[in-house]
């Protein structure tokens, strides 16, 4: 019951090459649908309008050559400072060609992207988990309820601009016999060192006939 | 008698019973004793590891792959140190590089062990899970003996491994590899023939090929469905390159099969941990980059410049270059990746961590739906679930 005929792994410059090829026919099948599609750091970078993500989807499993046959994640990230603050990043995978590849789409804080989950039966939770975490929409969902987060739980947590410490903590209250939410209340102030700065080294320049800067302190 | 519409019970399974594999609330729509719908509710254990991860620095962020899935916290370092070191462009030394797959393996062999034997107990049989523990037990007092912690190792560091092993521990481990076989084949007695055993597994929770595709299922409930599909032999990493292995498959994808592949996956580990062991070379276990690695304990005695770097290292942390980057490597359940976005400072800008379990978990209501309630409880504990890694 062992199975030995896997895939060769090809050579390192191999990959980038093949890499390469694979990222202009993507580009090739995708058509005017391509934002950008790049190999960035050894991996393949797709980006695309928020409302194609389903037909490029589509396109890259049923092409014969690329067949993107697996949704391995679906996830995204938030750029507060961005107009489009959040990027919806589909991480794909090509058994075929042993290759993986991104899909990234720009979404706005309120725009809705549509469901994948007619197409990948995985998507169905990690969609969840996205807008359990982030607060995206995404239209055309069957059941888009929160995933992780509790019962009546409120704001979206992964949000750039929601503290690490939540909003509400919950304790057993003796008096009322249950589990109560309460604003959360800090015994000790949020440490938050910030170790950027205070090793940057000196920002202004010492001139050099200043004091304490002259070649025979460091002879003596 | 005029025609009865009957409405379908409602049944509340856990969030806490002892089948559910730790904190999973379970809401079965039950038409008789068929299950009709499953809803499972996860994030019982959702403690915002990922959250958490943004705010710490790359190295302090190493200790919270360990709780993930904390059944083989080893392998689960292994994917963070590999995506800083893919981020950071660094090299592994060699010796570093055998460690960490002998104790991937190990961790593999710690993973399956528990699965099996909770799954026995799961569908009825007592035995397997005490005689299994005791190996079990064996194997944490190598990791214990390695890093100091027999659970949360924190050993896989960015670079290489935290410290180099004891003298003896290889050969301990080679002698406990020679013994083990014994065990699998006693374990194969009790459960593999097994008639209520087989009752229990055979054709149910099958996983065809397109919707084990469809579904994200990845790791031992993929090569059930007959995939030979392997990271650690498509796309490997550190030192399975070097390793001569076997990749078992199913050729049923219920239970059974899964049971099956995974009793000869730990056959294909002792092949692997006897081969890192005879191959282990000698040499740095940690890269000797002092810019993302410490310097060792005796150069801080004597150089001023190597306790600076401590001193650093262990503040401010090493700055990873702006970019992003997914990693994966084959954990015991699975594909298991992190997604690492870095914005060129100290800390990760975001980490998405790819839990296998988070989607045989999505598969349940696909795979439970027309079984019997019972069927329910083999195949929750056929897909290896562990909540540390599915809530996060």
């Amino acid at each position: 019951m062992t199975e030995t005929n896997m895939p060769d792994m090809p050579a390192a410059e191999d990959t980038e090459t093949a890499l390469i090829t694979m990222a202009d026919h993507i580009a090739d099948v995708v058509d005017t649908m391509t934002v950008s599609c790049a190999v960035v750091r050894g991996e393949i970078e797709l980006r695309v309008n928020p409302a194609d993500i389903p037909q490029v989807l589509t396109l890259l499993r049923g092409d014969r050559q690329a067949a993107f046959n697996q949704l391995i994640d679906l996830t995204a990230v938030d750029y507060p400072e961005r107009e489009a603050r959040f990027d919806v990043v589909y991480l794909m995978l090509s058994m075929n060609n042993n290759m993986r590849m991104r899909l990234v789409a720009p979404v706005a804080e309120g725009q809705a992207i549509p469901s994948v989950t007619n197409l990948f039966l995985s998507a169905n939770w990690a969609e969840r988990e996205v807008w359990d975490m982030f607060g995206i929409f995404f239209s055309g969902h069957p059941d888009l309820r929160r995933l992780l987060t509790d019962y009546g739980f409120e704001g979206h947590p992964l949000r750039k601009d929601f503290p690490l410490t939540g909003h509400v903590e919950v304790r057993y209250d003796d008096t009322q016999r249950r589990v109560v939410n309460e604003p959360v209340h800090l015994v000790q102030e949020f440490r938050d060192f910030d170790f950027l700065s205070p090793w940057e080294g000196m920002q202004t320049q010492i001139a050099p006939d200043a004091p304490g800067h002259d070649d025979s302190e460091q002879k003596g | 008698m005029a025609e009865m519409q009957i409405k379908p019970i409602t049944m509340n399974f856990g969030p806490q019973h002892p089948a559910a594999h730790g904190v999973l609330r379970l809401v079965l729509e039950m038409d008789g004793e068929v299950i009709e719908r499953a809803d499972p509710h996860i994030g019982l254990l959702h403690r915002g590891t990922e959250k958490l991860i943004e705010h710490k620095t790359y190295l302090q962020a190493l200790p919270y792959f360990d709780r993930l899935d904390y059944v083989s916290p080893m392998n689960q370092e292994h994917a963070w140190a590999l995506s800083v070191e893919k981020a950071l462009g660094i090299e592994v030394p060699r010796r570093a590089q055998y460690i960490r797959v002998l104790y991937c393996e190990i961790g593999r062999i710690l993973n399956h062990l528990l699965n099996l034997t909770t799954f026995a107990i799961d569908v009825g049989a007592m035995t397997p899970l005490l005689w299994g523990f005791e190996e079990r037990e064996h194997l944490m007092g190598f990791y214990e003996r390695a890093c100091g912690a027999r659970l949360h190792a924190a050993y896989f560091r960015p670079g290489g491994v935290h410290q180099d092993l004891p003298d003896d521990l290889l050969r301990d481990i080679r002698n406990w590899a020679q013994k083990f076989p014994d065990f699998i084949n006693d374990l194969e007695t009790l459960l593999t023939e097994n008639r209520i055993f087989k009752q229990r597994t055979v054709d149910i929770g099958v996983i065809s090929y397109e919707d084990a595709l469809s579904l994200g299922v990845t790791g031992p409930c993929l090569r059930g469905s007959g995939v030979a599909w392997d990271l650690r032999k498509t796309q490997p990493y550190d030192a399975y390159d070097e390793m001569d292995f076997d990749i078992p498959i199913g050729k049923t994808g219920d239970c059974y099969a899964r049971y099956l592949v995974r009793v000869e996956e730990m056959r294909q580990s002792l092949r692997i941990i006897e081969q890192a062991i005879d191959g282990m070379p000698s040499g740095p276990v940690i890269a000797q980059n002092n810019k993302v690695t410490p310097p060792d304990r005796g150069q801080m005695k004597q150089s001023m410049e190597a306790l600076i770097h401590h001193f650093k290292l262990y503040t401010e942390g090493f700055h990873v270059p702006e970019g992003e980057s997914y990693t994966a490597v084959e954990a015991p359940k699975g594909e298991f990746g992190v997604y690492l976005v870095s914005d060129g400072t100290n800390k990760p800008y975001r980490c998405k961590i790819r839990a296998p379990g988070f989607y045989f978990m999505a598969a349940v209501d696909h795979l439970s739906r027309g079984h019997m309630l019972a069927d329910s409880v083999a195949i929750i504990g056929s897909l290896d679930i562990v909540f540390g890694e599915i809530d996060r």
